[in-house]
């Protein structure tokens, strides 16, 4: 455990020196890159806290990215350039999806439960599309970026970068409590066996429905990140490959542990662009590579720190 | 003669054509441990099942301390005092012992909508569950991995944390199935602890146990109750010889 706390603080200093090393060597390139790692090191965590702990099979996490950015986008495109008021439209509107989305789906069980979650992916996807008005298929250029009265200037990717990663570690944060209070252990606990949850007198949906939401709700807040970080909006946000992408990091991480997604995102986008720098046909490379990750680090990278991959 | 706190009248499940349960009435005094017993295939599950609220009957009543809830939801039943174990083992194989107790004290302990302070260091949970493990011999055991636990101590668990909710009913079904004669000795013995002071159904195959733990005994044979009475009573039916304990009594 205490080899374990060293590794994973040494990580959390080597993400905060990273923008200086960056500066100094000339590289500013990959304070961009780090950037978007830990938007969607945020979106993995938050799809851990179902997928991971609540063993709810979300195949549609990306609306939730999707629906986050667009409510910067089209905020902004309004001239709403009010950052406040952005994120927490973005924030409360990802939550009212997943409350709409949850409210059916988290009744299901399984393979239903992957396919409705993929549907309404699928049918916000479409639905950005087929909106002329903000861009349709071509997507959005978001002109202005979100404005915080002056505190920080998201223009400035260093210091945008701080906030991406002071987010990161409140939600990393965040999950960690929820999953070890009385909501959370319930939660695992009807992943692990719902039968006798129910026979010790409690219903899981409603638990399992309020993760669904905070679950949505985070990672619209990782949507609204990251339409500032590319200042553009596009349906392919919401593409199922994204969902697939997200869960991935999370497998990857090792499902159920508080770091385990920022790992898995890390490990995904950083060997994803030193494929793509090496060779065109770098998919061709990473799948088996993803393949094999999964058959031999059964717990995910988390588990091949110290201490193993079960934290809390 | 003490009130029925479970009255089961007319219950009735078909699965197809084949009638597992086929018109059961049956009682349970406070206090009283009414054991279920019958050959493989009688129903007994399925009877357990409809008692706790897991299988919806196609017709007849249950009453619980004069309620009618032949229509609630097992949580229902279980916030309402029932309690049960599973024929075969059910706990939360990838927490500590102690946790599993923890959890179904905490599924009575009000809403669990509580999402920041850590549950595992909240003492109005973890010293009941410790109180519960002590007293069915796991209090050694409390941070083991359920699925680290031998067979025997697996069904022990599972025993408190039926008690970890203060029923007011235990449905215990097989409680000593699979386990070592000295495992099951000790079930036994703890379960003879409980009598008087809980008011138990109790499925079970083994007679020894069952001799030992019933006030009253019913026979289930095709769905259908065939004897009830006191052990003495039960064992002296001819047509209970017949059927079930022929070759064992």
């Amino acid at each position: 455990m205490r080899a374990r706390t060293l590794v994973l603080a040494a990580c959390v200093l080597l993400l905060a020196a990273a923008p200086l090393v960056a500066g100094a060597l000339g590289q500013m390139y990959y304070v961009e890159l780090l950037r978007r790692v830990m938007i969607f090191g945020i979106a993995a965590a938050s799809l851990n806290l179902i997928l991971g702990y609540g063993g709810l099979v979300s195949f549609g996490h990306a609306a939730y990215l999707g629906v986050g950015g667009y409510a910067v986008g089209i905020l902004a495109f309004y001239g709403v350039n009010n950052g406040w008021l952005q994120w927490a439209v973005a924030i409360l509107a990802s939550a009212l999806v997943a409350l709409a989305i949850g409210a059916i789906s988290v009744r299901t069980r399984g393979i239903y439960f992957i396919m409705i979650t993929l549907a309404f992916t699928q049918m916000l996807y479409y639905l950005g599309i087929s909106v002329e008005e903000y861009g349709g298929d071509d997507g959005l250029r978001i002109k202005v970026k979100s404005q915080f009265s002056g505190l920080i200037d998201l223009n400035d990717p260093v210091a945008y970068y701080y906030l991406v990663f002071a987010l990161l570690l409140g939600v990393l944060y965040l999950v960690h409590r929820l999953v070890n209070s009385r909501f959370g252990l319930l939660l695992r606990a009807a992943k692990s066996n719902e039968a006798r949850s129910r026979a010790i007198g409690f219903s899981p949906y409603p638990y399992q429905l309020a993760a669904f939401v905070i679950s949505g709700a985070l990672c619209g807040l990782a949507g609204a990140l990251y339409a500032n970080h590319t200042s553009f909006i596009t349906p392919e946000y919401m593409h199922w490959t994204r969902s697939g992408e997200i869960m991935f990091m999370v497998i990857l991480g090792g499902m159920g542990t508080a770091a385990g997604p920022a790992l898995g995102a890390f490990a995904l986008l950083i060997v994803e662009d030193l494929l793509a720098g090496w060779t065109q046909h770098w998919q061709v490379i990473l799948g088996p590579l993803l393949v094999l990750c999964v058959l031999f680090f059964k717990r995910g990278l988390a588990g091949l720190l110290p201490g193993g991959g079960k934290d809390g | 003669m003490a009130e029925a706190i479970l009255e089961v009248r007319g219950l009735r499940k078909a699965f197809g054509a084949l009638a597992a349960t086929d018109g059961v009435d049956l009682d349970l005094r406070e206090g009283e441990t009414h054991a279920i017993i019958g050959p493989n295939g009688a129903g007994k599950t399925t009877l357990i099942g409809q008692l706790a609220g897991n299988i919806r009957p196609d017709a007849g009543q249950v009453r619980f301390s004069g309620e009618d809830v032949t229509r609630l939801s097992a949580p229902q039943r279980a916030r309402r005092g029932f309690a049960r174990s599973f024929q075969i083992t059910s706990v939360y194989r990838d927490f500590t012992a102690l946790d599993n107790v923890a959890l179904a004290v905490q599924a009575h302990a009000g809403h669990s909508f509580r999402f920041w302070r850590p549950a595992r260091e909240e003492r109005a949970l973890r010293d009941p569950a410790r109180a519960v493990l002590d007293e069915v011999g796991l209090g050694a055991r409390a941070d083991v991995l359920a699925a680290n636990l031998a067979h025997g101590e697996q069904r022990q668990l599972e025993v408190a944390m039926a008690l970890a909710t203060r029923p007011r009913l235990l449905l215990l079904d097989e409680p000593v199935a699979g386990m070592g004669l000295e495992e099951s000795q000790r079930m036994v013995q703890f379960l003879a602890g409980l009598k008087g002071r809980r008011s138990i159904i109790l499925v079970e195959h083994d007679m020894d146990a069952v001799f030992t733990l019933a006030d009253r005994i019913s026979v289930l044979v095709y769905g259908r109750i065939i004897a009830s009475g006191t052990p003495e009573e039960v064992r002296a039916n001819p047509e209970v010889r017949r059927a079930y304990l022929g070759e064992d009594a």
